[in-house]
């Protein structure tokens, strides 16, 4: 299988082509905004930290970051600073271009005067990237390219028996085809983990996936938290969920059943090709992230209760099984999968169907939260998010 | 009336439900062995049917893997929630294997 995408200087091919505004520090994030706004082809987030901050969120931060600029969905890159946040915009700059040769620019809204004058200048140089970003064919790409990220949220009865399954069906079809897949969220592997251990390519990739289990619980604990209280809770139990294990397990399977070759930290980039888990929230925005900041050029995103949420580096394909869901937030639903449901489409099926699904995305088709421009973002801090 | 439930893997012996289905209605199973049988009694959309007699301590196996131990014993077609199934308890320290 091959698609049409952006051929990049080093690591995987880009399905999109976007130029990227980049605030180093919340104090950024609204220049960064109006920027984008100005520049036909520029997308920009919105960083809510980035200041005062203790050590190990400066580098979960600056993992993050970086890890956008170098998405391969990414064609250059715009910075926006302050000046006085923790790591400066030009520093920031400078380990970007140490990671990637793609074009890279900064900005410091203390230096140029304020934001209009900062505005200014990083308009013009977005136009000018915008421009040259323009000029790039989309060429054939082997999809060997792809590293997928695979996320659920909003899930409900449907998710575990009919969306996840079909979702892991596609996963093990583009890991067979040579593509890579991430599946995240380890907080949601717990009750299930012992099955998707099973899955490790090697005995140290088993102990990886119990050891990133229990220490997610213990760090909790030392919190005073208790992860498995009220799990399943009482609205699962009422929708049929009996166990925790059998609640995981609906969330484990759509990172499909073929061979687990790495487990990733949050937001790190991986070193193999296959099946790849990552050790991360269940909560799905901050999840995206870190599978974003990973390199991932897609992903794939299940719902039953459905969910508008867009990444505006990466489209965000959003499948649901629940026909109502479906049809009544049409507006923010990519796949209908509700077939599954009413005994209609088979979970082989339906990993087909949603092998064309990705085949269109790659080669450019919008999804609908790519289209609205939707760029939600999250970013986790050492006090984990759940 | 004919029900669907879905059975995830051949190995299962629960099958889900995509609709209530009543005493006596006839629950065809998408996926798995396909089969169908008679639900035994009352079973709420979502929950589960059991696709053979199971006693107490069987486990209970969805997607191919136990889910929990079953608290009684149940004929085939009966509902299996939360109030006979419990989860089996493990610890991290026997899950890690010789590396």
């Amino acid at each position: 299988m091959q698609f049409m995408g952006y051929k990049r200087s080093e690591g995987r091919a880009g399905i999109r082509n976007h130029v990227l505004i980049l605030p180093s520090c919340a104090c950024g994030s609204e220049s960064s905004r109006i920027v984008a706004s100005q520049v036909r082809g520029a997308v920009n987030i919105v960083f809510n930290t980035g200041c005062s901050d203790v050590a190990a969120n400066t580098a979960m931060s600056q993992k993050i970051l970086t890890g956008f600029a170098c998405n391969p969905n990414v064609y250059g890159v715009v910075i926006i600073g302050l000046g006085c946040e923790t790591v400066p915009h030009k520093e920031l700059r400078e380990k970007i271009q140490a990671m990637t040769k793609k074009p890279v620019v900064s900005f410091g809204i203390q230096e140029e005067g304020g934001t209009l004058k900062t505005i200014e200048k990083a308009t013009r140089a977005a136009r000018i990237l915008a421009a040259e970003a323009g000029m790039q064919q989309r060429v054939p790409c082997d999809v060997s390219e792809l590293l997928l990220g695979i996320e659920c949220g909003g899930s409900d009865a449907t998710s575990g028996i009919a969306s996840n399954p079909a979702v892991g069906e596609l996963s093990d079809r583009l890991v067979d085809l040579g593509a890579s897949t991430i599946m995240s969220e380890s907080i949601e592997w717990i009750g299930g983990e012992h099955v998707l251990a099973r899955r490790a390519a090697t005995p140290e990739i088993h102990n990886q996936i119990i050891r990133v289990c229990e220490d997610y619980e213990k760090h909790l604990l030392a919190a005073g938290q208790d992860c498995r209280a009220g799990q399943p809770t009482p609205g699962n139990k009422a929708g049929g969920l009996s166990t925790i294990d059998e609640k995981s397990l609906g969330c484990i399977f759509k990172g499909g059943t073929r061979p687990i070759v790495e487990v990733l930290e949050q937001a790190e980039r991986p070193t193999k090709r296959g099946a790849i888990v990552m050790d991360t929230a269940g909560y799905d925005i901050s999840s995206v992230t870190s599978m974003v900041a990973a390199g991932c050029n897609a992903v794939v995103f299940t719902t039953g209760r459905g969910t508008p949420t867009g990444n505006a580096i990466v489209p965000v394909l959003k499948v649901t099984a629940n026909e109502h869901t479906y049809q009544w937030m049409e507006d923010n639903m990519d796949v209908d999968l509700s077939g599954i449901i009413r005994g209609e489409l088979t979970i082989p099926q339906s990993g087909e169907l949603l092998l064309g699904e990705m085949e269109k995305l790659l080669n450019g088709r919008l999804t609908k939260a790519e289209a609205y421009g939707f760029s939600d973002i999250a970013v986790d801090h050492v006090c984990r998010f759940i | 009336m004919e029900i669907k439930a879905i059975m995830l893997d051949a190995k299962d012996n629960v099958a889900t439900l995509t609709q209530e289905a009543r005493r006596g209605d006839t629950v065809r199973c998408i996926g798995g062995s396909g089969e169908s049988l008679a639900s035994g009694e009352d079973i709420p959309v979502w929950h589960k049917i059991t696709l053979r007699p199971l006693a107490k301590g069987d486990a209970v196996v969805k997607y191919g893997e136990p889910i929990g131990e079953l608290t009684e014993d149940v004929p085939k077609g009966a509902w299996v929630s939360h109030r006979n199934i419990r989860s089996v308890p493990r610890d991290y320290a026997s899950e890690y294997v010789e590396a």
